[in-house]
């Protein structure tokens, strides 16, 4: 920054810890959510949910429900046109409509509990529930398959007939559950362990977990008599969801409005469409507003959890601790419909990595449960589990410490990354150095007590984002972006916002706009929004600045070159400087309409140049021998920002993303009963940290800049879930001398495998 | 020509031959000339991949120029949750 | 079945309404009383989305029934602040990033003034275990637990 001088400098923001300009309606109850949206006559809308697993659809009648009184529209498979086979380019959760339009409505059959067969739109909850249970469903219940390796069996129940495993040659002769088998690597394995001194090979497994948003799914559908549709709803991306809306009701995309609420938590659960069409579809029959809301149970029945997984890794090294070879096989679930994380799974498995030879083969199977969603690094925290287990492991039979082991071999710039292109410049290194450093990773451990580390990795996006600066005529700013705001976003664009212009943050007004109001915004999601939409901002405030220059040059009857933009201000510069006062962009502000109408400038890119985040993450457990539980004593995380533009926001990404990894690894999953449906559907059983379970998490924020970015910022939300379960799973193995791989380590499991043992018991 | 590499199942589609010279001047001229080559994928291309050049990851970029020497890597597609 | 007629006092004003037999406190606050400042995540009492005070004692508004607070005072999120004056929680929480998505948040402020007006120094211990009956999913705590230490000893010294 620019030396002190007389005139007073407008203060640097990014870096700094500023108060967020949301942060007032979020702590007196004035932000509205999802369910907080209400219109003049509403109505009711409720979900007919599949009590079955896997069954035939053999007729809905809907006549009694249609005539109850109250009831004013009622929507089933026939209201929704069928969708051919098209996939969406949608990242890599793989989304074909021909399956969407199924999830959101079953149609042949339900293939999971709590499928939605079909909705009903009524004026009151009580008369909507009535109606309900009087939709007739015959059902033809027929086997269902949960577990993955069941499902890939040859003779497993088969929930698509027309489902041929991709990625194999020749085709497949008969259908199965397997949708695709994917592969990557380079070099010759055979080879690489060949010259290995000391191999690993472990098999693990991972359930279902789910994002865990504390906020149920709700949207509220206004459809007109002109087929004009507004939809307020929570979502992570509102482009998304109008596009979804468009294309399953065939209607216009600038024909739907869709505003986004502010968001209770997504963590890639509210990427997908649930409620949505259903309540446009209510709504344009009934011809008035339509508002649904999950119940939690419908939440953990009806939407998608990532992935459960079976997972297989081998990797070998030389004596001193250079890999040399690295295989791994991914089982995993998609839920009913193909497109399970598998792919990045296998991209993202030995990332961190600098390995000549390595191999990843991943399978997406289908399974009678709702579909899986995206969840925060999807694909890689499993893959990554499985093997930051291993190079402990490894580090252990080397007799080499883990961080020591994982330096040796750490990908850095110009490394070949395992799924093919050589990496630019990344702070995995300094994230193991931060770690190493640290006063926790030499403090002494008593007995039943364990210390683990491990690294983590994802790649981040950029995308297509459009924001709009506006200089109001008293020089206050006006920002408009079209990503929701899951946390802290709005702040770090109000602050890069102030920078560029050189104007007071608290005169930077962000709101995030409607579909109808900003440009196309992919959703917010991939560690991508505050990447993209401050590189939007920043495109932004140049045309402002250069719009700027020129009214002043032209004010002062000076020639384009002769002025430039400085700390807030226009100034003649070279031969005519001092000729003139600086003017604020306030005081242009207030002669904007006179001098050629009013300021602004929109920032519309794919922003390309996303730049990955490495981290590592050193934790210490204490097991209770009389009861199996695992008790978080010590958490420090380490992780690459880039830039950080508000360092709260940052260390909070990495705070919670590692308390849903305590999560995963500790306590949560999907239990199943043998009919096929969901035991544990609500917070009670379906257990995600509190409070008393974690300790504080220290967060380490470092920097590498991103060179592709104005500020060298990086994505960072999805790394912090990443390296937690294979942390945790370490310190307990340090601890107890026992290798848990199975997720989630939980009291009864670890207390069996104590048992077993013969070390439980009360500790002394 | 710059060295092209299909990563995964790609190089399924074209019969093994994941890596390949080709004189592409841009993303676009590049999935052209593989889908002379290799018409079966052409619905790989649409359907979404990244591609990677001299270590950059691009996605939806395809006017992105690509040097006469450049390191090509077609990826999958990432988006992120 | 007729619905039942209520009159009690929300942060202090007297309230009125009518509500069915099966609605709970959390129903009429947010769909009745307008007040969608307490929020339901999952109406069975286990994430403290819908705290709110009852006659001065915590408790989750979707486990109390809208005819059971007949006569009876009930403190909301919405009754935290003082006119412009946040509350010192309120401060905090701003200050030290406590939320990110903020849907927690109305829960965790409501059930921290409860104990901070029960204990004015609890340890960290103490605050987590109070505070158990709250659940965040974007935080990991850390940063409401510092929020709400930071308010209790701003609070102790004023």
């Amino acid at each position: 920054m620019q030396a002190k001088t007389s005139a007073a400098l407008p203060q640097s923001y990014v870096g700094t810890r500023t108060v967020r300009p949301d942060g007032v309606d979020k702590v007196t109850g004035r932000a509205r959510f999802g369910a907080d949206f209400n219109l003049p006559g509403q109505l009711v809308g409720r979900v007919l949910r599949s009590p079955h697993a896997h069954a035939r659809i053999l007729s809905i009648d809907t006549s009694k429900a249609e005539r109850l009184p109250g009831v004013k529209a009622v929507v089933t498979r026939d209201d929704f046109p069928d969708q051919s086979s098209e996939f969406i380019p949608a990242g890599e959760m793989m989304m074909n409509y021909r399956d969407v339009v199924r999830n959101v409505m079953a149609r042949e059959k339900a293939l999971y509990e709590g499928h939605a067969v079909a909705a009903v739109a009524a004026t009151s909850t009580a008369v909507a529930r009535r109606a309900l249970k009087l939709i007739d469903v015959q059902y033809e219940v027929l086997p269902h398959v949960i577990d993955v390796v069941d499902a890939m069996k040859p003779e497993a129940p088969l929930l698509h007939e027309d489902l041929y495993t991709a990625g194999v040659e020749p085709k497949p002769e008969r259908p199965s559950n397997i949708a695709k088998r994917v592969e990557i690597g380079h070099g010759d394995i055979e080879a690489g362990f060949a010259r290995a001194d000391v191999i690993v090979e472990r098999e693990f497994s991972t359930q279902p977990v789910h994002q865990g948003y504390i906020e149920p799914h709700a949207a509220l559908a206004s459809v007109s008599e002109d087929g004009a549709v507004e939809l307020w709803c929570t979502t992570q991306g509102h482009f998304i969801v109008r596009a979804h809306c468009a294309r399953l009701l065939g209607l216009d995309i600038g024909k739907v409005r869709v505003t986004a609420s502010e968001i209770g938590g997504g963590f890639g659960g509210k990427t997908v469409v649930y409620l949505e069409p259903l309540a446009v579809a209510l709504s344009r029959k009934a011809k008035r507003p339509v508002k649904l809301v999950m119940s939690r149970e419908e939440v953990f029945k009806a939407s998608g959890p990532t992935s459960g997984a079976r997972i297989k890794v081998k990797l070998g090294a030389t004596k001193a601790g250079k890999f040399t070879g690295a295989f791994a096989e991914l089982k995993y679930q998609a839920g009913a419909f193909q497109g399970s994380p598998v792919q990045p799974g296998t991209m993202c498995a030995f990332a961190p990595y600098d390995i000549e030879h390595v191999k990843v083969i991943g399978y997406d199977v289908v399974s009678n449960r709702p579909k899986v969603a995206a969840y925060r690094a999807p694909g890689a925290p499993i893959s990554e589990f499985a093997v930051e287990s291993v190079v402990d492991e490894l580090a252990k039979k080397l007799e080499i410490d883990p961080v020591e082991l994982r330096l040796q071999n750490a990908a850095r710039e110009g490394t070949k990354a395992a799924y093919g292109p050589k990496f630019g410049p990344i702070g995995l290194i300094d994230t193991l150095h931060a770690v190493e450093k640290t006063n926790h990773y030499t403090t002494p451990l008593e007995e039943w007590q364990g210390r683990g580390v491990a690294s983590g990795f994802w790649f981040n996006i950029g995308g297509e984002t459009c924001a709009s600066l506006t200089v109001n005529e008293d020089g206050t700013v006006s920002l408009m972006a079209g990503t929701p705001d899951i946390g802290g976003l709005r702040a770090s664009l109000a602050m890069v916002a102030a920078d560029e212009l050189g104007v007071p943050y608290d005169k930077v007004r962000p709101i995030i706009g409607d579909t109808g109001s900003v440009g196309y915004n992919f959703l917010t999601g991939g560690s991508r929004s505050a990447f993209s939409g401050s590189m939007a901002v920043v495109e932004a405030a140049k045309q402002i600045k250069a719009d700027l220059c020129t009214r002043a040059a032209k004010l002062w009857e000076l020639a384009p070159d002769q002025v430039a933009f400085e700390n807030g201000h226009v100034k003649p510069v070279g031969d005519t400087n001092g000729r003139h006062k600086p003017v604020s962009v306030a005081d242009l502000a207030k002669v904007a309409g006179k001098t050629g109408g009013p300021i602004g400038g929109v920032g519309r890119i794919n922003a390309q140049g996303a730049g990955p985040s490495f981290g590592t993450h050193l934790v210490d457990v204490e097991v209770d021998p009389e009861t199996g539980r695992v008790t978080i004593l010590r958490y420090t995380m380490a992780q690459d920002a880039g830039r950080a533009i508000h360092p709260s926001y940052v260390e909070g990404q990495y705070q919670g993303g590692a308390a849903q990894g305590i999560g995963w690894a500790l306590n949560e999953e999907y239990i199943y009963g043998a009919d096929g449906k969901l035991q544990n559907a609500g917070f009670l059983d379906y257990r995600m940290p509190v409070a008393s379970d974690v300790p504080m998490i220290d967060a380490i924020i470092v920097e590498v800049p991103n060179p592709r970015h104005p500020y060298g910022v990086r994505g960072v939300g999805e790394t912090p879930i990443v390296p937690p379960m294979a942390a945790i799973a370490n310190a307990i193995e340090n601890a107890t001398g026992i290798r848990f791989t199975e997720l989630p380590m939980s009291p009864p499991k670890v207390l069996k495998a104590l048992k077993e043992r013969g070390l439980n018991g009360v500790k002394a | 020509m710059a060295r092209v590499v299909l990563v995964g199942n790609l190089a399924q589609v074209t019969d093994g031959a994941g890596e390949l010279d080709l004189a592409a001047t841009s993303v676009q001229h590049l999935f052209q000339l593989l889908t002379e080559r290799h018409p079966a994928l052409a619905r790989h291309l649409e359907e979404g991949v990244a591609v990677a050049i001299d270590g950059q990851i691009y996605q939806d970029a395809l006017l992105e120029p690509i040097a006469p020497d450049s390191e090509v890597f077609i990826i999958p597609q990432i988006a992120g949750g | 079945m007729a619905k039942h007629h209520v009159t009690a006092t929300v942060n202090g004003d007297a309230v009125e309404f009518l509500c069915e037999t099966e609605e709970t406190l959390l129903d009429v606050l947010r769909d009745t009383l307008h007040l969608t400042g307490s929020k339901e995540g999952c109406s069975s009492g286990d994430c403290g989305a819908c705290s709110v005070t009852l006659d001065g004692r915590l408790v989750c508004s979707c486990l109390v029934l809208g005819c059971e607070v007949a006569g009876r005072s009930i403190e909301t999120i919405e009754g935290m602040a003082t006119g412009e004056t946040l509350h010192p929680l309120q401060q905090k929480f701003l200050e030290h990033a406590a939320l990110q998505c903020g849907i927690c948040t109305p829960g965790f402020l409501v059930a921290s003034k409860a104990l901070l007006e029960r204990d004015p120094d609890p340890t960290e211990t103490e605050i987590r275990y109070w505070l158990a009956g709250n659940l965040c999913r974007c935080t990991g705590y850390d940063k409401i637990i510092k929020a709400v230490m930071d308010a209790a000893a701003e609070m102790r010294t004023s």
